[in-house]
C-alpha cells in the first residue's frame, strides 16, 4: 500500500510551477505516527487533570456548604 | 503595513499529509498564513507546524482552549513541533472547515521567533474548539519554510492555505 502524500510548495519556482505532490517516506510515516500517539496521550493526560480539577472544586463547594456558607457566599468567594 | 499574496494551495482529491511552503521569499517583513482546513481522522484534530524542517527540541507552546462546554490552558517546551490550534475533522458537521491563522513576526531576522496564532472548529453542534496560541521559536536563522499538517490522518480535499507577506 502506498503511503499518504504531501504537497511541497517551492517559492522560489514562477507561480504555476510551485506545487510538488510527493509520497511521504517511511520514515516521515513513522515520525508523524510517533507524534499523533504523542498528542494522543497528551490529550488524555490534560482531560485527566482538567476532570480532577472540577472535582476538587466540586469537593471544596460542598465543603464550604457543609460549613454554613450560601450559595451567594460561595459564588462571590470564587470570583 | 501591506499584505501581499505569496501564495494560495488548495487539497486536491485524495487529500494530503501535509502543506510546506518552501523558499519563502526574503523581501518581507511579517508572515501570515490564513487557512482553511478540515482533518479526515479523529475527533480532536489539531494543526501541528514546524519551521525550517527543524526537527530539535526548539519550539516551546502555550495554548488557551474551549470546546463548548470547558476550557483549558495547555503548554510545554522542548518541542520538536508546535501547535496551533484546532481544525474540523471528520466528526464535525459534513463539509465545514476550521478557520487558522498564525502569525510570524520579523521572519527574516536571526534571533529567536514568536508565532501567534488562533483557530476554531466549525461544527454545528455545542462542541466547537476553540485555541489561541502562542509559540516561541529558538533559532538564529530566518524562516525560509513552514510545514502545516495534522496530527492525526490527512488533511482533507478542498483544505486552503494561503501565505501571505507583511511589509
Amino acid at each position: 500500500m502506498s503511503n499518504p502524500t504531501k504537497i511541497v510548495v517551492d517559492l522560489s519556482k514562477p507561480k504555476g510551477q510551485r506545487e510538488s505532490i510527493i509520497e511521504l517516506t517511511d520514515a516521515e510515516v513513522a515520525e508523524r505516527e510517533a507524534q499523533a500517539q504523542e498528542a494522543e496521550a497528551q490529550r488524555l493526560a490534560e482531560e485527566q487533570a482538567e476532570a480532577e480539577r472540577q472535582a476538587n472544586k466540586e469537593a471544596g463547594i460542598a465543603t464550604l456548604k457543609s460549613l454554613g456558607l450560601t450559595d451567594e457566599q460561595i459564588e462571590a468567594l470564587l470570583g | 503595513m501591506a499584505y501581499e499574496l505569496i501564495e494560495t494551495i488548495e487539497v486536491g482529491s485524495g487529500g494530503a499529509a501535509s502543506i510546506e511552503f518552501t523558499s519563502i521569499p526574503q523581501d518581507g517583513v511579517d508572515l501570515v498564513c490564513k487557512m482553511s482546513l478540515r482533518g479526515g481522522t479523529g475527533s480532536s484534530q489539531l494543526l501541528q507546524f514546524r519551521l525550517n524542517s527543524d526537527t530539535g527540541t526548539n519550539y516551546s507552546v502555550i495554548r488557551l482552549v474551549g470546546d463548548g462546554s470547558s476550557v483549558g490552558s495547555f503548554g510545554g517546551t522542548g518541542n520538536t513541533a508546535s501547535f496551533l490550534g484546532a481544525i474540523s475533522s471528520s466528526s464535525d458537521t459534513a463539509s465545514t472547515f476550521s478557520n487558522s491563522h498564525m502569525y510570524i513576526s520579523n521572519y527574516t531576522s536571526t534571533t529567536n521567533k514568536s508565532i501567534g496564532g488562533d483557530a476554531v472548529s466549525e461544527n454545528n453542534a455545542t462542541f466547537a474548539r476553540q485555541d489561541i496560541s502562542a509559540t516561541g521559536y529558538t533559532t538564529t536563522s530566518p524562516i525560509t519554510s513552514i510545514l502545516l499538517y495534522p496530527i492525526n490522518g490527512t488533511l482533507e480535499q478542498y483544505s486552503t492555505a494561503s501565505l501571505y507577506k507583511i511589509y
